[in-house]
Order: C-alpha cells, then structure tokens, then sequence
C-alpha cells in the first residue's frame, strides 16, 4: 500500500470516525466539551502509559476514555455548585487537565516521541511508516488499524443505540420517564468520543480532532433536516475535506491535517452561504421574494381604497407610485411586473386599475390584516 | 397489577433546591377516571410536582405511587406530556417520528420500532387531527401543532394515566378545543388525565377534579366541592377577586 494512499485513508477513516459523533455533539450543544475531551485525555494517555510501564495502544486507550469520563464528571460537578456557569465549568477544567498532562509529559516522557506538538497537531504524514506486524506478516499501518476499528465502534455504537441517542437528544426529560436513563447516554457517548478522541489525534493531532468532529456536523446540520441524512452528509462532508485537504497539502507543501481542518472550514462557510433552505443567499433572497410580494398586496389595497373616487386618476398613475409611496423607479417596476404577470392589475397608458382578481385579492388582504 | 390501587397517590411529599422547599408535606390521591387539574399561581410548585412525581426531580422525603407501585414499575402505564418549550423544535427531525418515541418505552434498549409501530403512531396523529403533517419537519409547525404532536406522543405510550404540563400554553382557540376533546376522550375510555393548568376561568369548565396547590396542597378533590372562593383565594393569598368567576 502506498503511503499517499494510507495517509488519505486514514483521513478519510477519521472523519468518518469523528463526524459520525459529532452529528450528536452539535445536536446537544456540546461543542465545546468535545473541545475540553480533546485536551483533557493527555493525562490519562500519560497515566496509562506509566501504569503499562511504556507506550501502550490499550492502555493509552483506557487511560484516555478515563480522563474524559473525569473531564464530563468533573464540569458536571462545578456546574452543579453553582458557582460557575455552564461554559465556564468547561473552561476551567480542561486547561488544569491538559495543563497536568503536559507537566506528566515532561517529567516523564520528556525522552520519548509523546511530545507536545505531536499531541497538538498529529502527524498524519507519516501514518504510513508504522506498519503493524504479526510474527512476520507486514499487516500495514497501524493508524489504519486504529482508525478503522474505531470507525466500526463508533458505527456499531450508533447504529445500536441511534433510538436512545435521538430520544436523549431531542428530549431528555421523557428519556428519563420512559426507563432510559440520560445520564447513561450521555456518559456512555461521552466515552466514545474520548477514544476516537485518542485514536484520530495521533494521526490529525488534538485541536483537529475538534475541528473534525464539530465542523462538518455543522454543515450537515445546515443542509438538511433529517437527522440520517444529517450524519450521512456531516461523514462525506468530513471525507471530502480529507481527500481535498491531502490535496491541498501536499500542492503546497503544508501540513496535511491543518489543510483538512481549513477544508471542512470552507466547506461550513459554504453551506452557510448556499445551503438551499437555510443558507443566508437562500434566506435573502426569500426576504426580497416577501418585500416584493408584500409591496404588490400595498398597490393593490392602494387602488382598491381610491377606486372610483374623484381623485383616483390621480392616485393611480405610474408615477404615482414613485413620489408618494415612495418607491424608486426599479421597484416599483419590479413591483408593477409582479402584479401585470399575476393579472391583478391591468396598464392602461399611465393609468393603473384593478382586474377582479385582483379587487379579490386586495379585500382579502384587507380581512387578513384585520384578522 | 392492583386494580384497585389509586392511579396517582402522593404521601409526605416534600421537594428542595437546597434547602428552600419547593413542595412541602404534600398528600394527593387521585382517583381513577378524572380529569384533574393541579391548580396554583405561579412557583407554586405545580411544574414540580408532576416531574417529582415522574422522578425527574430528587425527592426529599416522601412516596409516590403510582397503581400501587413505585414509578419505576408503573411506567409502562403512565404517559407525560411535558411543557413544549422543553425541547429545541429545530431537531432534525419529523412529526411522526417524534410520535414514534412515545413507542420506545414499550420497545426498551436496542430494540427498533416495527412497522406496527409506525402505523399506530400514525393512528396516534390522526387522533390529534395532524395526520397531513406527519412528515412535516416539527420546526414549521405552529404552536398548537407542536402541542398536538406532543400529545400525539403520549397517546402512542398507551397509557392508563397521562400527566402534562400546561399542555393549552401557546396554543389557539381551535386546538385548545380539540385538545380539551381529546382529554374528555381519554377520560370516557376510563384513563386518568393529570394536567398542570393555569387558567382560573377555564378550569372548572374544562376538569372535574381538582388540586390547589401551593407549596403546601390547599384544597384537593371533586372540581364541585373543591373549587370554592376560599380555597381559591387561600391557594392565591387573596389576591384573586378579579380572577374568579366559576367559583361556587
């Protein structure tokens, strides 16, 4: 195999990883504690690596599921004082965590290759030098290994238990009622991402780990508006920027996982912009459809109030429109257009008059304003 | 199952945010077949009771039994509408699949909902006359519809006794008269409904059974010999004159 095609694989491995949970994360308004699991597992990395007596894939695992566990306990614990505010909690506990950790780092490990950087930004370029062996058998790398069981624990996790995750998420409270404990669910998600947490920041690092699991989330979330489709969208949204980032990285020479990260960056920007339903063009666009469709019902009940009234020649003109109601050329055309191609209005050279549908639609108006 | 046992019998009931009591000493028992009212001005505690008695809230001393039983065992049997504003509407999601979750309870862990369930859940929104909305992203329907999906659920929970928080806030005349029906409905089929509610005018016309409540039970039994103007203005501190009108 390759090492540009491990490298990417991993990627892709990672995001899905990641982004599968993330859809939950975003869903409960828990960005930031993936943010705190992210830094908060080093001590646990590190406390279990001394208990194995050297680095140690299982024990680096349990060790880091650990920390996190304590990271949640811990913020649940602060926030229930009262002291301290929900974000707050957050922010107090995941520096003293990683803060430990990079003191047990140097006191310790200072020697061996868990230093800081690596645990900041990964190093997925080199994914595909470490191959993992059995006796003599070459079974390739190791992150794949890593990546791609914790994608099928993450997916096994999911696809069990997705009717307790949605009822927890959407409504914690008949959670409770009905016999399924939310706290349970909520630990119990917790744990899994603190291990895919461990497993994807030794290939993209801790801070992109975050960016994987939230950002694309975000974007699925932007996108559509049922929840499958949700976390179908937020993996491939966090495939695309694994491949497109690898590609970007190695054009220009940069680091592969900062590339990723500022792809699902781009990708979030987009789909704010785009997105068909909740995008800001989309949303733009509907306003200046309302504006439009509000001014015509305006013309409308305009006419209809000085309908065959002495001073209606008057009123109902073109030119009308621009200096008293105060609409400026291009408008009130696009307004005129609006209601000619609906037939509600008819043109007769200056002259502006009701067509009976459109005496209709403006009493309707009328009734529905009073309403 | 005790058949005879109460659907809803509180003893002792006491609930604290530390040390400043929410609830005190309260006793209820509510007989079977009522549509009942918890009744009280605002910070009464009315919200509490219900998620209390639903183990939602820690208790500080006291029981709640439920036919019989401790909530645990009796949940298969009791359905909870809570107040609509408990949940972000914006959840991806649709109508009938947020019915669907009252199924859950019966389904337990893992298990998935069939398609049976899936058509009773339907038959669930018809009951509620939003059918047509099933597949509605639940963030575009109004209020009321929200209210009706809300109860929509709870009937999919089948159950014997249905308590709900506020379920007539924020909603319009029309489903207020649809979901007063519905109760009336569930109350002929020999159901036990418990709704929190807030409106002095309407609760006599809309219940037969009634707790006032505040902090302390005041007054609690049959809305005819309970709803009097001194249990009332009891229940508000007298600051009532111009709130009742349906009194005896």
């Amino acid at each position: 195999m390759s090492s540009t095609f491990a490298i990417i694989l991993t990627g892709i491995l990672v995001a899905a990883a990641c982004a599968s949970l993330g859809c939950f994360l975003i869903l409960r308004r828990m960005a930031m504690l993936a943010d705190a699991i992210s830094h908060a597992i080093l001590p646990g990395l590190v406390a279990g690596y001394f208990i194995a007596q050297g680095p140690s894939l299982l024990a680096g695992f349990f060790g880091a599921a650990l920390a996190g566990l304590i990271t949640v306990g811990l913020v649940e614990l602060l926030k229930n004082t009262q002291r301290v505010g929900g974000e707050s909690a957050i922010g107090i506990v995941f520096p003293a965590m990683f803060a430990l950790g990079t003191f047990l780092v140097s006191k310790y490990y200072a020697d061996v290759h868990l230093d800081a950087d690596a645990v900041l930004y990964g190093n997925i370029e080199f994914v595909g030098f470490d191959h993992w062996y059995l006796g003599e058998t070459d079974l390739g790398p190791q992150s794949l290994w890593i990546m791609g069981g914790l994608c099928l624990i993450n997916f096994i996790f999911i696809t069990l238990f997705y009717k307790e995750l949605k009822l927890a998420t959407f409504d914690a409270g008949l959670a409770a009622t009905l016999g399924f404990s939310p706290i349970l669910i909520h630990y119990g998600l917790m744990a899994v991402v603190s291990i895919t947490t461990v497993g994807a920041f030794t290939a993209v690092g801790a801070i992109l780990v975050v960016a994987l699991m939230i950002v694309p989330a975000a974007t699925a979330y932007l996108l559509t508006d049922r929840l499958p489709w949700m976390i179908g969208l937020a993996i491939g949204a966090g495939a695309i920027a694994a491949v497109l980032g690898f590609g970007l990285a190695f054009m220009l020479n940069g680091s592969v996982a900062g590339a990723i990260a500022t792809i699902t960056g781009v990708e979030f920007g987009l789909a704010l912009l785009f997105s068909p339903k909740q995008g800001l063009v989309a949303r733009a666009q509907r306003l200046a459809r309302q504006r439009i469709q509000f001014a015509a019902d305006t013309l409308l009940v305009h006419l209809l109030q000085h309908e065959g009234s002495p001073e209606a020649a008057n009123e109902s003109t073109i030119s009308h429109l621009q200096s008293e109601l105060q609409w400026n050329n291009k408008f009130a055309q696009r307004v005129l257009d609006l209601a000619q191609r609906r037939s509600l209005v008819r043109c007769q050279g200056q002259q502006l008059e009701l067509t009976t549908s459109g005496r209709e639609r403006s009493q309707q108006v009328l009734q529905l304003g009073r309403g | 199952m005790n058949t005879d046992a109460k659907p809803l019998a509180i003893h002792d009931l006491t609930v604290a945010y530390q040390d400043k009591p929410v609830l005190w000493d309260i006793d209820l028992s509510v007989p079977s077949g009522v549509l009942a009212a918890i009744v009280g001005p605002n910070g009464a505690g009315k919200s509490t009771l219900i998620k209390a008695t639903l183990g939602l809230m820690p208790i500080a001393a006291g029981t709640v039994q439920m036919f019989g039983q401790p909530y645990a065992k009796a949940r298969q049997m009791v359905g909870y509408v809570p107040q609509r504003s408990s949940v972000d509407w914006d959840f991806p999601t649709n109508a009938l699949d947020v019915v669907l979750m009252g199924t859950y309870g019966q389904l337990g862990w893992i298990k998935r909902p069939s398609k049976a369930d899936r058509e009773w859940a339907l038959h669930c929104l018809e009951q509620v006359a939003m059918a047509d909305f099933a597949q509605r992203q639940i963030s575009q329907l109004s209020g009321g519809q929200q209210q009706r999906v809300f109860l929509a659920r709870a009937l999919a929970q089948r159950a014997q006794l249905y308590l709900m928080d506020e379920p007539f806030v924020g909603v319009d005349a029309v489903t207020e008269r649809a979901i007063i029906s519905l109760l009336q409905q569930l109350r002929s089929d020999g159901k036990t409904v418990i709704c929190v509610h807030h409106d002095l005018d309407s609760a006599p016309e809309y219940f037969d059974w009634v707790a006032l409540l505040n902090v302390r039970m005041i007054a609690a039994g049959p809305m005819k010999t309970t709803w009097t103007p001194e249990n009332i203005s009891q229940t508000y501190g007298g600051r009532t004159q111009n709130l009742i009108r349906g009194a005896a």
